[in-house]
Order: C-alpha cells, then structure tokens, then sequence
C-alpha cells in the first residue's frame, strides 16, 4: 500500500540579485525539477545524489518545510501541500525527520530530556523520555545531559529519538550517518534498521554514499542535476545500472578490497550549476557512454521502464558501456 | 628485505594538549612510531579522535603551542635531521619545500583575498628565488599539471569562483611547485563528492609516479587507503595499532580494531545486511583505558589485556605488526 506519494515535485530557488536587492534577478535555481515516486508502507526508498542534486530539498519540500514551486505530495491521500496549518500540524506528528548534523539540530541549551519532552507537548501526547531513550539505546540518564556532553553517535540517536516520540509512520532520514565515523555509522544504521522492523516505518532515506544506501533500502532512485535519472528495486540497481551517472557513481566508490577488479569510470568535469542545467540530458556534458550523440544535447530523455520496475532517463540505456 | 634508505622517520612521537580547564592532558599522540620510505604511499588510517591529524602536524610542527606540546624525546627525522630541532629560518627551508601538506577543507585553507596564482607562486618564490615573471608562469604551469582548464585564465580567479574539486586541485598544485619529496595529504578527498574524489585520487596517483615523491595519505577511509596506499598504518586512541603492507592487511587484519571497522564498513559488492558494528565509542584523550586501549571495545579482550598493554608484535608476515595479545595467543580468537 503506498504511503507517500510524490508527483512532479518542483522546487525553484529565485535567482540572487545584484546590487543589494535591487538590480536584475539571476536565473533560478532549479533545485528539484519534477520528481516522482512512491514509497509503500515499511519499506525504505533510497534517495542518492551528489551535493547540488536536490535530494535534501526534496526531502524538505514532502514534509514542508519549504514551500513547493509546484507538484504534489499525498501522504495516505492528504493532499500535504493543500493542508491549513491546523492539518498540517495534525499530519506532521506522522511525518518526521532526521537531520544529517546531529551538532547543529539539537537546541545547546536544552537538556536530551527537554528536547524529547518537546515534541510530545506539542502534540498533547504522553510518552515517556526514559522508554524513547531505551529504545535507541541510551541509558536513561543521558536525560539530564546537554548535546555537548554527547558524542556524534549519541546525539544522532537524541535526534531519532526526538522523531519517533511523536510515534510517526514515515521518517525522512536526512543523511544521517554522514557526520559519524565508520563504526558508530554502523551502530546508527542498524539501529535506524531495528526501529523499522519493530515500529513498521516508512523511510526516506537521502544519502550521497551508496554503500550506506545499500545496506537500508529496499528501493533506490538516483538524482542528478534536480531530476531522478534512474529508479530501481536496490537489488537491481547495484547488479545492473542502466544510466551512464549511476554506473559512474558505482564504479568511483571506493572499496576496501586492495584486489578490486572494478573498472573505474573517473568523470570528467564538475556538477553543473543548477542555475544553468545544460541543454538535454543534463548529464551530457560529462556522460561517458560511448553512444552519446547529438541526441543527447537537444532532446531531454524522459524516465522510462526499461524493464517493468527500472526506469532510467537515457536515451541508450539498454546498450552496454 | 633490501631496505632502501629511509625518507622520513618518526619515532616514539608524543603529542599531547593541556586542556582547557587545566584539569588534564589529552595524550593525543601518544608514542607513535613509522618509517616512509621514497617514492611509496603510506596510509595513516584511523576514526576521529585517534590522533593521525595531530600526527601529521607534529611532523611539520603546525601544532598550536600552547595548548599542544611535543614531548621530548620524540623523533622525526627527515634525510637525516632531526625536524624537532631545527631552527625557524631551517624548518621553513624544508616546509613547504621538501615536505609539503594539503588538507582536508580547501574552502578554508586557501586565502579568500589572493588570486589563486599568487597562492600557487608565493611558495616558488620564497623558496626558489624565482622572479615574479617566472613564478607566475610556474603558477600556470602547475595548473596545468593538476588538470584545471584553461589556466591562463583561472591564474588570475579567486577561490571563491572555483568548485570544491577545483580548489582542491588548486591546493594540490600549491603543495607540489617546488617538487617536495613527500607530501602530507589529510583526508583530501573528505570534504568532496564522489565523482571529484575519483578524480583527485586518480590525480595525485598520476602526479605521485610522474614527480616521485613519496605521499603520507592520512583517511579515515579503508577504501580510499586499500587502492592507493602500499603499506598501511592503523591508529587507535593515539597509538599505532597494526602495520602491514596494503595487501596484508586486509587480508588477515589482525588487530580486533582492524578487523572490527572492515567489517563496519558497508560494502558496495555486498548484498544488504546487518552491519557489523563496534560496541562503545572512542574514549577521551585524556582518559585512556589502561592496559591495551581498545579492550573496553574488544570482542575477545580477557584479564591480560586490561592489566598489560601489547606491545607492536611481529604477526609472522614481513612487516606486519600489530598490538594485540592475540599474536602471541591466537586460539583465543573465536
């Protein structure tokens, strides 16, 4: 049964303007530029893509904390962006979200107990902070403490156990084991994993690191440049990419295995600004794929099913690289 | 083994902080020891708080004194010297010049108000008495070398009109213009994406063969270290836990630590399940746990780890030590 549903989710940032505020817009950033998918309850879409590829702003825009341009989000059929304040407030104790900085999304001056006791007054609920903290591990007298008192790896579990006291049915899960070192990375990542069994969530999960991605979802989608350039079931997606992007992306992580056989795609050139998308598939200035033609610069590649649940956006998906 | 001559030797390097408070010391170094030999990559591998950033800036002294001091008795010596004991006016001779560092944010570590040519020159001028002219055509000529287009042009820009893998490149060149034998590189590809992180360490790999400097590769990345390090460094809580050769290592990791974070590391060529995670987390410098420093974490620690401390024991492969009880007790790895 599909929980969220996101259709042609635009988000456009007004362009700066010079002198003071003044003179000329610039052009504007078209952070995410029609986005669709859905994800069923209990399960885990992975969203992936590099800094620049308005994934965060896609996760931001579904539980609106920021303003769409236009498109759709429905969460169990409520139209989220269509919803009063009262509503809103209503349906945002069933949508949470985990921030990537666990140092600058907890308040300094509130203990870990005020912080969780916070959401739940909001929401006139009743909980108990002692059974949160358990749940994500921490002893209950890390009740009293401050952030600065925590390490990374705790305060990222203060931040999950402020998202789930409100008991909600979908986490956008924003980066959040990118701050923390290797082993408390795994120790977040599987406990974020437990709580999914235990507490049935639907997870958003935005990451730029496909390894970590892996290991969560049970879908991927791939953004680059604003738009979703391949969509897949995880299993499928790691064993056979179809677009150019994604098969770089793969190839570049490294592995820790000194006798990897991988061949390694190295991309030339940057991301390009999203002010300025080039002109077709966005990606066609750095693609590597042999079969690049002219096609690709003038004619956008729409996000097709090559096989019946694998989209990708290119025009030569199906041939090998 | 034919050892060739050793570039650069650190031996029993104790780095430690005076606390703000006063109230104690953060043994952040503590008694570390490694040989880097021309010519080879070294990787310096460890989590936030084990000390291989302090590492790398006790070898160039750029430790802020105070709070950070250098105890005595610890050696680096580079050809031969003794960097400890070098005047300013010597040790400016070789930093910069002979031994050359990058690091990890290139936003911060550039100067917003030069344009990256004088950036890239002033290093050649000071130490090679080139002329303006000639250092700013050098500027050019190592732009080149690092891969940024058009450099003519991108001479005369300042940091703020360059992308992060740019500004990277462009700290690569600065660190490389007067061909230094080693370069210190602390965790240069951290702050970047993952297509521009494959691109700067295809560079530096290409750069590393073409000017034959040896490189100190500090990461916390087992990846990063297991395609392009020769031999490797394991730091934890301030202290070199294993050494081995690239191969070695990460075929018989023989430390828990070492075995502990491959196995925490989520893999891209596995399929999806549990991750192995590290119990605890890293205690704090200035309380380190007694005995060996990793037991509280340690899957197989018994009474002998808590009352005594390993010392670096041979595992019976060439170069390859680890401070671990276990070489010595093997049959109690379960």
């Amino acid at each position: 049964m599909t929980l969220v549903d996101v259709r042609e989710l635009v988000k456009y940032y007004a362009g700066e303007r010079s002198w003071f505020g003044l003179g000329h817009a610039k052009a504007p950033v078209r952070a995410v530029d029609g986005v669709s998918f859905a994800i069923a309850s209990g399960r885990t879409l992975g969203l992936v893509g590099e800094s620049g590829s308005g994934k965060t702003t896609v996760g931001r825009t579904m539980l609106r904390l920021q303003e769409p341009t236009s498109g759709t989000v429905l969460f169990e059929e409520n139209d989220v962006f269509a919803l009063d304040a009262t509503r809103l407030r209503a349906l945002r104790r069933r949508m949470q979200i985990v921030f990537q900085d666990p140092y600058s999304s907890l308040n300094p001056r509130m203990t870990v107990e005020e912080t969780l006791r916070e959401p739940l007054e909001i929401h006139g609920l009743n909980g108990a902070v002692s059974a949160l903290l358990d749940e994500v591990g921490l002893d209950a007298a890390f009740a009293k403490r401050y952030p600065h008192e925590l390490s990374g790896g705790q305060r990222q579990r203060v931040g999950i156990a402020r998202a789930l006291s409100v008991e909600p049915q979908f986490v956008v899960c924003d980066e959040p084991v990118s701050a923390l070192d290797v082993s408390v990375q795994a120790q977040v990542l599987n406990l974020l994993a437990d709580l999914q069994a235990k507490r049935h969530l639907t997870y958003l999960f935005i990451a730029h690191d496909l390894a970590v991605v892996r290991h969560i979802a049970d879908d991927v989608a791939v953004m680059y440049l604003g738009k979703i350039v391949e969509r897949a079931p995880a299993a499928e997606i790691y064993a056979q990419p179809r677009h150019p992007y994604t098969r770089a992306l793969l190839s570049a992580v490294p592995e820790p295995n000194p006798h990897t056989t991988k061949r390694r795609i190295v991309l030339a050139g940057d991301i390009p600004s999203p002010a300025h998308p080039p002109s077709g598939c966005p990606f066609h200035p750095r693609c590597p794929h042999p079969k690049k033609s002219e096609r690709c610069r003038t004619e956008p590649p729409p996000l097709r099913p090559i096989t019946p649940d694998h989209l990708a956006a290119c025009h030569f998906a199906e041939e090998p690289m | 083994m034919t050892s060739p001559s050793v570039l650069l030797r650190v031996r029993d390097l104790k780095t430690y902080f005076v606390t703000e408070q006063g109230k104690g010391t953060a043994r952040a170094v503590d008694d570390v020891s490694f040989d880097l030999y021309p010519g080879e990559t070294l990787g310096i591998v460890g989590e936030s708080g084990c000390g291989k950033t302090v590492t790398s800036l006790s070898i160039l002294r750029l430790v802020p004194e105070p709070p950070g001091h250098v105890l005595p008795g610890s050696l680096i010596e580079f050809e031969g010297r003794n960097l400890l004991a070098l005047s300013a006016p010597e040790l400016r001779a070789v930093r910069g010049n002979q031994i050359a560092m990058i690091f990890q944010e290139p936003m911060t570590s550039l100067n917003p108000v030069f344009t990256v040519g004088d950036q890239i020159a002033e290093a050649a001028i000071i130490h090679q008495r080139l002329s303006r002219k000639a250092a700013r055509a050098r500027a050019i000529e190592m732009l080149r070398l690092v891969g940024i287009p058009d450099p003519d042009e991108r001479v005369d820009h300042y940091p703020h009109q360059l992308s992060g893998g740019m500004r990277q490149r462009v700290m690569i060149a600065m660190a490389l213009v007067c061909h230094p034998k080693v370069l210190i590189a602390d965790e240069p590809t951290t702050a970047l994406d993952v297509t521009i992180q494959a691109q700067i360490l295809e560079l530096l790999d290409r750069l590393q063969h073409e000017l034959g400097m040896a490189v100190l590769l500090i990461t916390h990345d087992l990846g990063v270290v297991a395609g392009h390090a020769d031999r490797v460094v394991v730091m934890y809580a301030g202290r070199v836990v294993e050494t081995a050769p690239t191969d070695a290592l990460f075929e018989r990791p023989t430390h828990p630590y070492t075995e502990g974070l491959l196995a925490a590391v989520p893999r891209i060529d596995a399929p999806r399940a549990r991750l192995h995670a590290i119990p605890g987390q890293v205690p704090a410098a200035t309380a380190w746990p007694p005995g060996c420093r990793f037991h509280p974490r340690c899957p197989y620690a018994w009474e002998k780890c808590v009352a005594q401390e390993p010392p670096l024991l041979e595992t019976g492969t060439p170069g390859h030590t680890a401070r671990c009880w276990l070489v010595t007790e093997p049959e109690r790895r379960r």
